[in-house]
């Protein structure tokens, strides 16, 4: 069963009570998997209680789709044991990479877009969506340098991923926004070149703003503050291509008291209802 | 470039920007690339922190950085469990010249490394209060008892829960050099045992009622003891088997 075309927010426990006991307007939940991987205890305890509530999407931040090394086949077992168990609405990951022959490094690594690197994607999500057994989506990254190695844009990339693969895709436009800043592109440009039929879900946080050697704007994917109001307006560029859509609000870092995030949430489901009203 | 190139400029802070990344706009990528070595470095600094809170306000934020920056770098996280990073950090932190004047940081690490486990650890059904009192006399010394996955018992020599209690700013409990482990419900605890009580756990672990009392530290108020294990769900009913 596919997320609704409704809002929903990126789990934290501080939130359990106030989501248990009054929700609106948040309709389904998001969770990181990686955090569900332990044997039992409160953590696996909410997640079952949500469960029962809401639906739910996990959100793989650790597989390391883009590395170089196979895919770890004890991580990929993890996975599959945690969504067997609570038979998501969806999952999704990152066009990313995190870990490496030393380690694991906890951080959504920039790729270059070369034929090798769409090759090498390709393989894990074949790999990744014969283990679960079903569709997966790919979330595009938010990026601060750009490799002089690349000879395909982000949104073409991606498109011949998920003709490829038979994947979704997670349009982040949050991360849209900051990488254009970031890399000097028009994202009205990007958003027109991207596959929207493929979007199965999109994703909205926060940024932080900086500057680079040069003084120029460097945009920081923070997800610790409201969505910034650029942002909300490309927001609602996407959703007239791609009509309503499962939409997240992302708040990771200085995550705030609950009438703040759900204050969030209202928006977003605000942008639907806005969305619903021109599409009708 | 290789992603070994990348992470090795990564892990360095002082490592130059690798070759062959810009800005998008044709200028090198310069600080840019520091974006990526900071959000490596905090994360799991942070991870450590939430990890490790009483030896965290030990040490100060500043002196507990630099040693996490180096723990980082020496032993990055082997798997995306990041909850469960820090495995050894108690070795690491034994390993450290400046620390030697607070012999008993290493155990207290161990000691938040072992509430951390407990946890996540797996759940179990407790045993009700009153087994022992429904069964036999006569069968209780060939009674296994089950302690849940969550209880540990550690062994130290230095005050850890004084410590720890001070550090956090808790009330602070009696030490006694032998430290119960438990997870009831949800929220792991870490209180005192009777002196000599640990091997009585310990043989719990691989021995029925009788020999484990028999392999107490004699004069140990096990009475005591088992209340403790009861009140703490530190003891599960015996997994079923079909």
């Amino acid at each position: 069963m596919p997320l609704p075309n409704a809002a929903g927010i990126g789990y934290k426990p501080q939130h359990y009570k106030d989501l248990m006991d009054t929700p609106a307007p948040v309709q389904w939940l998001e969770i990181h998997a990686e955090n569900y991987m332990g044997a039992g205890g409160r953590p696996l305890a909410q997640l079952r209680h949500l469960s029962e509530r809401f639906p739910i999407s996990v959100h793989g931040v650790g597989l390391s789709i883009g590395g170089e090394a196979p895919l770890d086949t004890d991580h990929l077992a993890r996975l599959k044991q945690l969504c067997d168990g609570l038979n998501p609405f969806s999952f999704s990951e990152h066009l990313a990479w995190s870990t490496h022959d030393s380690g694991y490094f906890n951080d959504l690594l920039p790729l270059p877009y070369t034929d090798a690197t769409l090759d090498r994607v390709c393989t894990h999500i074949d790999q990744l969506q014969e283990a679960l057994g079903w569709q997966m989506l790919l979330e595009n990254p938010s990026s601060y340098l750009a490799f002089d190695e690349s000879t395909w844009s982000e949104p073409d990339f991606l498109r011949e991923i998920a003709a490829r693969t038979g994947c979704g895709l997670l349009l982040d436009v949050n991360n849209v926004f900051v990488s254009a800043v970031n890399l000097g592109f028009n994202p009205i440009d990007y958003i027109a070149a991207f596959p929207t039929e493929n979007v199965g879900e999109i994703h909205l946080g926060g940024h932080d703003e900086d500057m680079d050697d040069d003084g120029a704007p460097l945009l920081i994917d923070s997800h610790g503050r409201e969505v910034a109001d650029p942002v909300w307006a490309l927001l609602m560029h996407v959703l007239r291509a791609t009509g309503p859509r499962p939409l997240l609000i992302e708040w990771d870092t200085d995550v705030p008291e609950w009438p703040v995030l759900r204050d969030e949430a209202q928006r977003a489901a605000n942008a639907l209802a806005a969305i619903r009203m021109v599409v009708a | 470039m290789t992603q070994s190139t990348f992470i090795s400029a990564l892990l360095h802070p002082d490592a130059p920007v690798p070759d062959g990344l810009s800005d998008g706009k044709g200028r090198p990528a310069g600080r840019r690339f520091a974006v990526y070595r900071n959000n490596v470095a905090v994360s799991l600094t942070e991870a450590l922190q939430a990890g490790f809170p009483a030896t965290y306000r030990i040490l100060g934020d500043a002196n507990f950085n630099t040693i996490a920056g180096g723990y980082l770098r020496a032993s990055p996280p082997s798997n995306p469990m990041i909850h469960a990073y820090g495995d050894g950090f108690d070795r690491y932190l034994a390993g450290i010249a400046p620390l030697a004047d607070m012999p008993w940081l290493p155990d207290l690490a161990a000691l938040e490394l072992a509430l951390r486990h407990a946890y996540h650890a797996a759940d179990g059904i407790p045993l009700p209060a009153d087994a022992l009192a429904r069964t036999a006399p006569a069968k209780l010394p060939a009674l296994h008892l089950h302690l849940a996955p969550a209880t540990q018992v550690i062994c130290t020599p230095h005050p850890l829960l004084s410590i720890r209690a001070q550090a956090l700013g808790m009330p602070r409990p009696e030490d006694t050099g032998e430290v119960l482990i438990a997870r009831p419900a949800y929220d792991p605890v870490a209180i005192p045992l009777p002196v000599g009580a640990a091997p009585f756990i310990k043989a719990l672990c691989h021995m029925p009622l009788g020999p484990a009392m028999e392999a107490a530290t004699e004069g140990t108020d096990l009475t005591t003891t088992l209340a403790l294990l009861f009140q703490n769900e530190a003891l599960i009913q015996p997994e079923k088997t079909a």
